[in-house]
């Protein structure tokens, strides 16, 4: 094999100006895509990043068919006392879990005195929360990065537009779930920043401050988000989840609780899978590349060798051997872009990386392109071109192979 | 036991709708360790002839036995694997690998179809180096050696292998006089020392002198048969 390896390259050397194009083709062509997955992996991950520690978390638990009606925040989908209990029982147990916080959230009117409007408001606790979505305190843009009990955390857009300021006293009144009104007092503490997504624009306050205004008899859930310590197992664990509380039936013999990953519950889940999409069709036309520019290059060789073969075949050498020659070729082609594709490929991204380019997701400015690639990558990207290369030698170093060797020694 | 037997070979080329007879039945027999010759002037089926015994083509009719084997049964890869065995090639522009230096192409039959272990490769094509005088030359790539010397390296080629019977389809058409001697000398020297079979297309008179036996073939039939000493056996 190492003979066929070494007249295989000495062929390649031959010419050594086409052997340079078509493997600089392939490395223009891996470094290109490790490029484009790098950025673009660090802006999906930034994304879901900015989602899942912003406000949604990894995953969330609700009582079932909430999600169906999340737009309404109906209270009446509420998680009671009992079941919220059983919940936490069963999610205390799993050791996969970092944190997680219970949230009642509901809709109600804003006042400053002055004027009034309507808000969506997110009821926590505190230190639960910043623990399971922890940038909510770099979203805290004025004011103290903490929330006690009549406080209240009130939407930038709110605030701009009510005028109202850290400190100021507010009004919010709710309705309950069986209909009457109540209000209460709270004090501004801080202005939260948007961000883009559902529930991007809530305010939030203390979960008791959220039982008395809503007047529950007992403390009510309408989700609790968790925050995974590897949100690599995340899919896994969401299985794990939804095993373990399957068996929590309601009055109807139903399952009470649904479980839904981050994908489910935002629409930058379809920008994620159409960034993977991309990255599915950019990876399509490197093998485009790769399969043309290594056919091209094979035929050309084949063509040229039409003697040599002859002369070889004659000789008694097997068909087989001949076809291993041409495909070992297109092989060796291969692994040199690849390998230096790889190589250029990280020296860019790295490049890439000390240049600390910044850009904006929605309202948050000045992220910083973190471009990765990772094992993976490389290893999935290197043996797809170097397999393709062996695919596209293939046709021409079977006709090397089929040649008769009478034919082939007469070519001029 | 001959080596190689033809029985009323025919080959017929099919031009278009014309069928076109290169050999029109011929017989003959040649005994192991022959120095022989075939001559003709250009189409009379030489290159046709050689090609068959080559098990390179295959008998249109008529029978026709090399080394005890009927040539037209075998399929391409048994015909490959019977010339890698039996059959040594010499062509007339050499046909050495130009990536290759000339140890590595005689070393090329024994590496890539007998798989003959290093040592002995090593050890056979520096014997053959010798013998053709190459020695000095086994580093060098064909295109920084002569015709000549190219023509000696495919003659080590041809015999590294130890095949019954080499085959050489016009091997001096390219060379000099001088060097034109030069190789059927050593082609008969390799055949004195190595007794394996020699034969030669050549439309060259001076150098089918040289030659023990001579078929002469005009027309794609064989016309005479004259052994070294005059003797006619046409």
């Amino acid at each position: 094999m190492g003979n066929l390896f070494k007249i295989a390259v000495r062929n390649l050397l031959r010419y050594k100006r086409r052997t340079l194009l078509t493997a600089s083709l392939i490395t223009i062509g891996i470094v290109f895509v490790l490029v484009f997955l790098a950025v673009s992996g660090s802006f999906k991950n930034m994304m879901i990043g900015q989602i899942t520690d912003s406000m949604l978390g990894h995953l969330q638990v609700h009582r079932k068919g909430y999600v169906a009606s999340i737009d309404n925040l109906p209270l009446n989908l509420n998680l009671k006392a009992g079941a919220a209990d059983r919940l936490k029982s069963v999610l205390d147990q799993q050791s996969e879990i970092a944190a997680y916080s219970p949230r009642i959230k509901f809709g109600g009117m804003f006042s400053n005195f002055v004027e009034t409007t309507n808000i969506r408001l997110v009821a926590v606790y505190p230190e639960r929360e910043f623990s399971t979505v922890p940038l909510l305190p770099s979203r805290i843009v004025e004011g103290e990065k903490t929330l006690s009990r009549g406080e209240i955390l009130v939407p930038t857009l709110l605030a701009k537009g009510m005028g109202v300021k850290v400190g100021d006293t507010v009004v919010v009144v709710a309705t309950n779930k069986d209909g009457s009104v109540n209000g209460r007092q709270f004090r501004v503490s801080g202005v939260v920043e948007g961000v883009t997504g559902p529930g991007g624009r809530d305010g939030y306050i203390h979960i008791e401050d959220a039982v008395e205004l809503l007047r529950m008899e007992e403390p009510e859930v309408s989700e609790v988000a968790i925050r995974m310590k590897d949100f690599s197992k995340l899919h896994r664990f969401s299985k794990k989840i939804e095993s373990l509380l399957s068996g929590e039936l309601n009055k109807q013999g139903k399952p009470l609780f649904e479980v839904h990953s981050w994908e489910q519950l935002t629409p930058f889940y379809n920008i994620a899978r159409m960034i993977d999409m991309m990255t599915f069709f950019i990876k399509l036309m490197l093998i485009a590349i790769v399969l043309i520019s290594i056919m091209n290059v094979m035929i050309m060789a084949v063509y040229e060798r039409i003697r040599e073969i002859g002369t070889i075949a004659a000789i008694g050498t097997l068909p087989g051997k001949i076809l291993s020659l041409f495909v070992i070729e297109g092989f060796c082609l291969g692994i040199v872009g690849a390998v230096v594709g790889d190589i250029v490929g990280i020296a860019i991204v790295y490049i890439l990386n000390l240049s600390r380019i910044t850009f904006d997701f929605g309202q948050q400015k000045g992220l910083h392109l973190s471009a990765t690639i990772t094992p993976a990558d490389l290893l999935t990207i290197s043996v797809t071109v170097i397999i393709v290369s062996v695919v596209a030698s293939l046709q021409p170093a079977f006709k090397a192979s089929r040649m008769e060797p009478i034919k082939a020694l007469r070519h001029v | 036991m001959s080596l190689i037997t033809a029985e009323n070979v025919r080959k017929d080329y099919q031009a278009g709708e014309v069928s076109i007879a290169a050999l029109k039945g011929i017989s003959f027999e040649i005994e192991p360790a022959s120095f022989v010759s075939f001559v003709g002037p250009s189409g009379s089926g030489k290159t046709t002839l050689l090609n068959l015994i080559g098990c390179l083509d295959r008998p249109t009719g008529g029978k026709l036995t090399v080394a005890d084997t009927d040539t037209a049964v075998l399929d391409r890869k048994q015909s490959a694997a019977f010339r890698g065995t039996n059959i040594g090639f010499i062509f007339q522009d050499f046909n050495l690998l130009p990536v290759l230096t000339v140890f590595e192409n005689i070393e090329y039959p024994l590496l890539m179809v007998r798989n003959t272990p290093a040592e002995e490769r090593k050890k056979r094509v520096n014997a053959l180096l010798q013998a053709v005088g190459m020695i000095e030359q086994k580093d060098k790539y064909p295109d920084q050696i002569s015709g000549g010397q190219k023509q000696r390296v495919a003659v080590a080629r041809a015999l590294v292998t130890n095949p019954k019977l080499v085959l050489a389809d016009e091997p001096t058409a390219n060379l000099d006089h001088t060097t034109a001697y030069m190789v059927i000398d050593l082609m008969k020297k390799m055949r004195d020392e190595f007794r394996t079979t020699f034969i030669f297309s050549t439309h060259d008179q001076k150098i089918v002198g040289e030659a023990e036996i001579i078929y002469s073939l005009e027309d794609g039939e064989l016309k005479d048969r004259q052994a070294k000493g005059g003797k006619n056996n046409g």
